[in-house]
């Protein structure tokens, strides 16, 4: 499996290859689309980032030395960034996932879904991510 | 008639592109942009008059006391208020009323009852909220309509010998919805309660005038209605503003001091503890000005304009609907289209250079109320125009085309 890193580098790689903004959106939405739905019954109250704007569920599990996440949102535009952020890090070792930095969404010039008001539970999720992955950590 | 493109002359922010495009600005529920005049207001107060108010012998001491005061005479004028000393400056709309609310938590007993309404934001609910928790009292909440119109027949049965306080806004944030404020406090006062009525919305958009509506509260923001942010101001009656405990301690809202006792200054300085914000204070009435010599008739017959024009240019739209239809209505559109996320149409309407509202604009209980998790809100100024509403059709259109 490719390390973080690299799909990363996959991922602003692809979003090179559009001009413009109005191109990058349409794939995230397109991603938003396909991303897996989570499991009804881990769309929970406890499971739920709330942001100002939209609303996210996150679930994680854990299988062998992996953490797996599965996530919802009910904005497009927020699905298809979770997208992304499932495809770096699920199926990677916890201790990756605390480690890593995930200056990539910058860097294929979504910077505003980065911004605090903007975020939309963004950063919430990345930290969420971490935690979860954290958590999983010190199981071990 | 209003000579739009001279007006917006006078607001520099507005000639600037955004993400490639001529801005377009249609979040003025949320502020509103400032005149030169505004601006300049302020620069001049730092450059040619800072100084603390109320307290310095010196020439600059007085001059600042001299502007801030003329300032709380506009407010008065502008509001129809008796006495200068029912003006009190705030911090803004939200402090005017948690000053209120703060002021009855003394007031109230535990059978008593506090009455909001349903299409409150939550500057109008949560102070109420902590002032029933702390004396006990009960909060009821006035309903809507599915028009987003209040229910004045469940309002009369709602008031009673216990009702205190009935807190309503003036017009509504979310729903555009213009209350009627002076049957609500005429029903309010026959059940001896007092009313607190919120402007943070009505102040730019229509006259005001506390003697007619008889309102015991009315709470303006400056920043809503051309003026910096910051500031703002609370009208009351002098009986109530007299019943009131202090909100703040501290300078300025003292008349002596010793670690025996402290008594308190009259007013409006019993509620104005501390050095206020003097440069907003000073510029409010530079807007309050400004928009007077637009004439506020003038403003509102164009702003009605606006706001048919943008109604049925948007009704065209497959799939629109309306979220707050009360037929008197402010210049404030909220709307959905077909399933769309009002967040992801905010976003792509954000990149094509319009800058709208998206999302339960602080009146959760609204969205709740009509069952979405928010609206896009597209709020009007008297600087907007059709080739802007224009602008927003396409973009909405555009933004439907990416979504769906």
């Amino acid at each position: 499996m490719a390390s973080i890193k690299e799909i990363q580098q996959d991922i602003i790689d692809e979003f090179d290859m559009f001009d413009e903004w109005m191109e990058k959106y349409e794939h995230i939405i397109d991603l938003g689309k396909s991303l897996p739905l989570i499991e009804d019954a881990h769309k929970t109250e406890d499971n739920l980032i709330k942001g100002c704007q939209s609303r996210v569920w996150l679930h994680a599990n854990k299988e062998d030395d992996k953490v797996v996440y599965t996530a919802d949102s009910d904005a497009i535009m927020t699905k298809g960034i979770i997208a992304l952020l499932v495809r770096t890090f699920s199926g990677q070792k916890a201790q990756d996932i605390v480690e890593a930095d995930t200056d990539f969404i910058n860097q294929i010039g979504l910077k505003e879904q980065l911004s605090p008001t903007r975020a939309n539970g963004l950063v919430s999720m990345v930290k969420q991510m971490k935690l979860y992955a954290l958590a999983f950590q010190s199981q071990n | 008639m209003l000579n739009v493109s001279k007006i917006r002359q006078q607001f520099p922010i507005l000639h600037q592109e955004v993400n490639g495009y001529p801005l377009v600005y249609l979040d003025n529920g949320a502020t509103t942009q400032k005149p030169k005049v505004v601006i300049d207001a302020i620069q001049r107060y730092y450059e040619m008059q800072n100084s603390n108010i109320h307290r310095g012998v010196h020439y600059l001491s007085q001059l600042a006391t001299d502007e801030y005061e003329a300032s709380r005479e506009t407010v008065r004028k502008h509001l129809n208020a008796d006495h200068l000393h029912e003006i009190i400056f705030t911090k803004g709309n939200t402090e005017a009323i948690n000053l209120v609310a703060n002021g009855f938590r003394a007031l109230l007993a535990s059978t008593d009852e506090v009455l909001v309404s349903a299409m409150e934001h939550h500057s109008n609910i949560v102070p109420w909220q902590m002032a029933c928790e702390s004396s006990g009292a009960s909060l009821k909440v006035i309903p809507m309509n599915s028009k987003g119109e209040l229910d004045m027949k469940a309002y009369e049965s709602l008031l009673s010998n216990n009702t205190k306080v009935v807190a309503v806004n003036h017009i509504s944030n979310a729903l555009g919805t213009i209350n009627p404020v002076k049957e609500i406090i005429q029903l309010a006062h026959q059940a001896s309660a007092a009313v607190l009525v919120d402007g943070a919305q009505s102040g730019p958009h229509s006259h005001i005038d506390v003697k007619d509506l008889d309102a015991d509260f009315y709470c303006i923001s400056g920043h809503k209605i051309y003026g910096p942010t910051g500031i703002g101001a609370l009208y009351g009656k002098e009986e109530w503003l007299n019943k009131l405990p202090p909100y703040q301690g501290g300078g300025e809202m003292i008349a002596t001091v010793s670690f025996k006792e402290t008594t308190y200054a009259t007013l409006p300085h019993k509620f104005e503890a501390g050095t206020p914000n003097i440069a907003g204070g000073i510029a409010l009435k530079t807007a309050i000005d400004w928009l007077n010599d637009i004439g506020l008739d003038n403003v509102m017959a164009y702003e009605n304009e606006l706001l048919e024009y943008a109604t049925q240019e948007l009704a065209k739209i497959e799939g629109m609907r309306f979220i707050g239809t009360a037929s008197n209505k402010a210049a404030v559109i909220s709307f959905l289209v077909g399933d769309i996320h009002p967040y992801d149409m905010g976003m792509i309407l954000d990149k094509l250079g319009i800058a709208v509202r998206t999302g339960h604009h602080c009146a959760q209980p609204v969205m709740d109320e009509f069952c979405i998790p928010g609206t896009i809100r597209a709020s009007f100024a008297v600087y907007n125009t059709k080739e802007e509403v224009d602008r927003l059709v396409e973009g909405v259109k555009k933004a439907q085309q990416m979504l769906s």
